[in-house]
This record gives C-alpha cells, sequence and structure tokens, in this order.
C-alpha cells in the first residue's frame, strides 16, 4: 500500500528531516511511527499525502509515485486517504455533522446517501447524538472522535494520524484507539505517528531518530 | 450532472451565508458599489431620455431644394421625377412658386412687399426627406442634388441635428468613460472583499484542500461571494437611478413645460437594467477572479 523507496526531505537551508529512508506498509497492516519531537513523522506522513514532495528518492502509494502527481491530480489521491491531523483541523464555524460531511460534499457525494454516511461515521466513533452540537461544545477527546469520524467518512482504504492521542487523558486516549484498531479490523490500513505506541498493541513499529529508520 | 448542481448551489448559499454573517460590511460594501455605479446608470438614464425626445420631436431633418428663378416648370418636373428615384431619397414633396406665393401673400406682415413686388419672386422649390437622416448622409445628398441642372440652391436643415447628435454623442462618451472608470473601482472593491473573506476563512481552505478539494470547489464560494456583491451593488445602483427618476421628474416636467415641450423623465428600461445588473455581477465575478489568483496558496 505504502512504499518509501530512498526517500529524503531536506527544508531549506539545508535541514535534512528525512535521509534515505526505505520501507513498506502492505495493505490492511497497521503501523505506527514513533520517535522524539523533530524525528520526521510529521514529514513522513506529509508526503504521503503529497502535501510535501521527497527532495529525493520515491513514495509509492498504491502503486502510484505521489511526488510526481500533477497538481490537478493531488485531490483525487488526497479523497483516497483519511488523515487525522495533530491539530485536528476542525471548522469550529460549523455543526459537528456539517464537519463531517465536507470530505463527502468536496467528493460529490449525494446529499440523501452523504447524510447517511455522516450518520453512520458519527454512529461509530460514539457522536450520534452531538450532531448538531458545534466542535467548541465537545470535549477533547470528542473532538478527536470527531476528526476521526470526518477522516473515514469517506471509506478509505488508508488512514493516516498524526498524534492522535496527544493531549487526551489516558482513558480517552485508549478508547480513541480502540476506535482506530475497529477500522483496522475492517481492513483498513493504518499508518499513525504516535508518542504513545503501547496503545497499538500489535501495530508494526518504524521507530524514527532524527529522520532516519532505526531497526 | 445533480452533484454538479447541488455543488453549486451549495457554494451559492454559502456565499450568501458570509455576506449576511457579516451584515454591517456587507452593506457598506454593497453602498459603496451601489453609489459608484448610479454615476455610469443615471448618465445611461439620461442619454435614453435624451434620445427618447429626440425621437419624438415632431421636427424631421430636411433637404431644401430650390430650383432657379429662371427655370421652367419642365426642368421642376424632371427634377421631382429623378429625386423620386434617387436611392436616400424618402419622401419629396414639390412647392409651386404660385403656392410659395399665394401662402406669403396669407401673411399680413409680408402681403404689401410682396404684392409691390413686379412678379413672382419666389422659385419652385422641393422639400427632401431622407430614408437616413443621420447629419453625414444629409450632407452627402444635399452634395449630390447641388450638382443637379437649373438647382440654384440646397439648404440642408440639420444644424440642429448635428448639435444634438454632438451632444448625446458626448452624454455616451462620458457614460462609458465613467462606467469604465467607476467598474475599475468596483473590481477594487471586489478585489479587496475577497482577500478579506480568503484570509478570514484561511483554516477551512487548507483544510479542503487536505480533504481532497479542487481549486474549482476552493474558489466557487468566492467567486458567488464576488457576484452577489456586484449584483448586489447593481441593485443598489438601479434604485437610486430609480429614486433620483421619480424626484427630479415634477420639477423637470415643469421646466420642459416652460419651452413648450413634453417631456417626461423615464427611469432605466428592461434592457439597460440588465445590463447594468449583468456588467455589476461581472465587474463582482473579476475582482474575485483576479483576488484569488493573487491570494489562494496551492497545497
Amino acid at each position: 500500500m505504502i512504499r518509501f523507496d530512498r526517500v529524503s526531505k531536506r527544508y531549506p537551508p539545508g535541514l535534512d528531516a528525512l535521509s534515505d529512508l526505505s520501507f513498506e506498509v502492505a495493505e490492511r497492516e497497521m503501523a505506527i511511527v514513533s520517535g522524539h519531537s523533530g524525528a520526521g513523522k510529521s514529514t513522513l506522513l506529509k508526503l504521503i499525502a503529497a502535501v510535501e514532495k521527497p527532495t529525493g528518492g520515491a513514495v509509492l502509494v498504491g502503486g502510484q509515485n505521489v511526488g510526481g502527481l500533477a497538481r490537478s491530480a493531488l485531490p483525487y489521491l488526497r479523497r483516497r486517504i483519511g488523515m487525522v491531523f495533530q491539530d485536528q483541523k476542525l471548522l469550529f464555524d460549523r455543526s459537528v455533522f456539517e464537519n463531517v460531511l465536507l470530505p463527502l460534499s468536496i467528493a460529490g457525494f449525494p446529499p440523501r446517501d452523504a447524510a447517511q454516511r455522516v450518520r453512520a461515521a458519527l454512529d461509530k466513533v460514539g457522536l450520534a447524538t452531538r450532531e448538531k452540537a458545534l466542535p467548541i461544545m465537545l470535549s477533547g477527546g470528542e473532538q478527536q472522535r470527531l476528526a476521526i469520524a470526518r477522516a473515514v467518512v469517506g471509506r478509505p482504504n488508508l488512514l493516516l494520524a498524526d498524534e492522535p492521542t496527544a493531549h487526551l487523558d489516558r482513558d480517552t486516549a485508549a478508547d480513541v484507539a480502540r476506535i482506530f484498531h475497529q477500522f483496522h479490523d475492517v481492513g483498513v490500513t493504518i499508518l499513525i505517528a504516535t508518542y504513545a505506541g503501547e496503545l497499538f498493541p500489535g501495530a508494526r513499529r518504524l521507530r524514527l531518530d532524527h529522520g532516519k529508520l532505526m531497526a | 450532472m445533480k452533484a454538479w448542481v447541488v455543488g453549486h448551489r451549495d457554494a451559492a448559499l454559502l456565499a450568501l451565508r458570509r455576506l449576511a454573517g457579516a451584515p454591517v460590511n456587507s452593506l457598506l460594501s454593497l453602498l459603496a458599489i451601489g453609489v459608484a455605479l448610479t454615476l455610469p446608470a443615471g448618465g445611461q438614464m439620461l442619454v435614453a431620455n435624451a434620445l427618447h425626445l429626440a425621437g419624438t420631436t415632431s421636427a424631421v431633418p430636411q433637404i431644401s431644394v430650390f430650383m432657379a428663378a429662371s427655370a421652367e416648370r419642365r426642368a421642376a418636373s424632371e427634377i421631382e421625377s429623378r429625386l423620386g428615384k434617387y436611392g436616400g431619397v424618402k419622401q419629396v414633396q414639390f412647392l409651386p412658386r404660385e403656392e410659395t406665393l399665394a401662402r406669403m401673400k396669407g401673411n399680413p406682415g409680408l402681403r404689401d412687399v410682396i404684392e409691390a413686388l413686379p412678379g413672382n419672386p419666389f422659385p419652385d422649390a422641393f422639400i427632401v426627406t431622407a430614408t437616413d437622416d443621420r447629419p453625414e448622409a444629409m450632407e452627402k445628398l444635399a452634395q449630390e442634388f447641388r450638382q443637379w441642372p437649373k438647382v440654384e440652391h440646397v439648404q440642408l436643415d440639420s444644424a440642429w441635428v448635428r448639435r444634438l447628435d454632438a451632444l448625446l454623442k458626448l452624454g455616451r462618451t462620458a457614460t462609458i468613460l465613467l462606467g469604465t472608470l467607476l467598474g475599475v473601482g468596483l473590481i477594487a472593491i471586489s478585489f479587496g472583499s475577497i482577500r478579506m473573506q480568503i484570509l478570514m476563512h484561511r483554516a477551512e481552505i487548507e483544510v479542503s484542500q487536505l480533504l481532497g478539494a479542487t481549486d474549482g470547489f476552493i474558489r466557487r464560494p468566492f467567486l458567488y461571494y464576488g457576484v452577489l456583491l456586484g449584483l448586489g451593488g447593481g441593485i443598489v445602483a438601479w434604485l437610486l437611478v430609480g429614486a433620483a427618476t421619480w424626484w427630479l421628474r415634477a420639477p423637470l416636467g415643469e421646466l420642459a413645460r416652460l419651452y413648450d415641450l413634453s417631456l417626461v423623465l423615464h427611469t432605466l428600461d428592461a434592457r439597460d437594467s440588465s445590463l447594468l445588473l449583468g456588467f455589476a455581477g461581472c465587474l463582482g465575478w473579476t475582482g474575485a477572479t483576479i483576488s484569488l489568483r493573487q491570494h489562494l496558496q496551492p497545497l
């Protein structure tokens, strides 16, 4: 599903975020990327979603070299990937329902189908009764679950998550981790950048140190 | 197709929501655009009224063709026949010299002078109405008639037509000039408003890009916002011109009556109103397009 082939990423004025990185994540696999702050975890996820381009090597998603995609092709790649961002990126002037609806509106889903899918996704993360609330009215854990619902509502076959349990208490973090396991159980490929590797037992571990993959 | 329509409907509704979400800002922008558009729209209204007045005035520009005093009736008949067949001549009225003399004698102020003359001093004459009454076309016809045999004098009654035409041309040019200048102003207002909107919705734009939104999806609500801003300004201008017309109608009618003219000031007709609204909407869209090109960053 994901293949990094000698990937490097250098930011001006010469800071190496990733160096000569090679690994694969198979279809339906769940993997976590751990490492200290600044190790390159977020950069790695950004390369997969083509938010950044590698300065060397190739990043392949589903056999497609995403670094070489034309700008006009990027939206269609990103629609196939569900993303949970470190800062969640929720729209605070829109309701819970509207936040989850956004990816489907972007993809041009018919309104009735979209509404059904949104309700199913909210149900899955335990927010079915909060669809009219604004995100500001939700707790930290609920906001994180809302971010997950938005990531999975388009039923992507690849789910990326950047520190999805950061700033959550232990129980809430465990709840969130359980949701990821549920999606993995139904065949979604998952790659999570996290400090809290212990929350994802059974997942393959990739450890980054100063942009390099450790054994 | 349905998704495309729904996408546009949602973008238009979102743009409306954003306009309504900042009512004071939106109202001030609409007023600024409306007042700016009122000047060219008002100019167009005045030109249209002047054209209407010129069109309803009974005096139609004509050419008077006078035969030589020595010309016989047969020569006049030949000229009459030639005029009748001449391309560009709509109507010919023959004025025999005897009829002219009789009409002059009917004028009490002139009767004594006319009777004191030894003979009939008036020549046979023709009043010619042209198919094309533009000054340059009338002048060309007159030049032709001057070359004809036994024609002594050709008088072109077009001085006032030329003056009116020149005034209307000036009015039209001023309207176009004002429209262009203030149109650029409208583009600038739309540009600034869209820039503000982009800054206000920066987070939403970024999230949409990350979730797979195309450039078209992201630009659409902003383009609708620009069009609505222009269109709203156009409606304000239309209302202002209508109010000014209503306000000026009575005093202008009073003034016209003093000059023995029948003048009713009309507001913009359906064609000019549609043009105003279309023009305003297009300018709003143009400002939004330029602003998006300038300020929307790819991700």
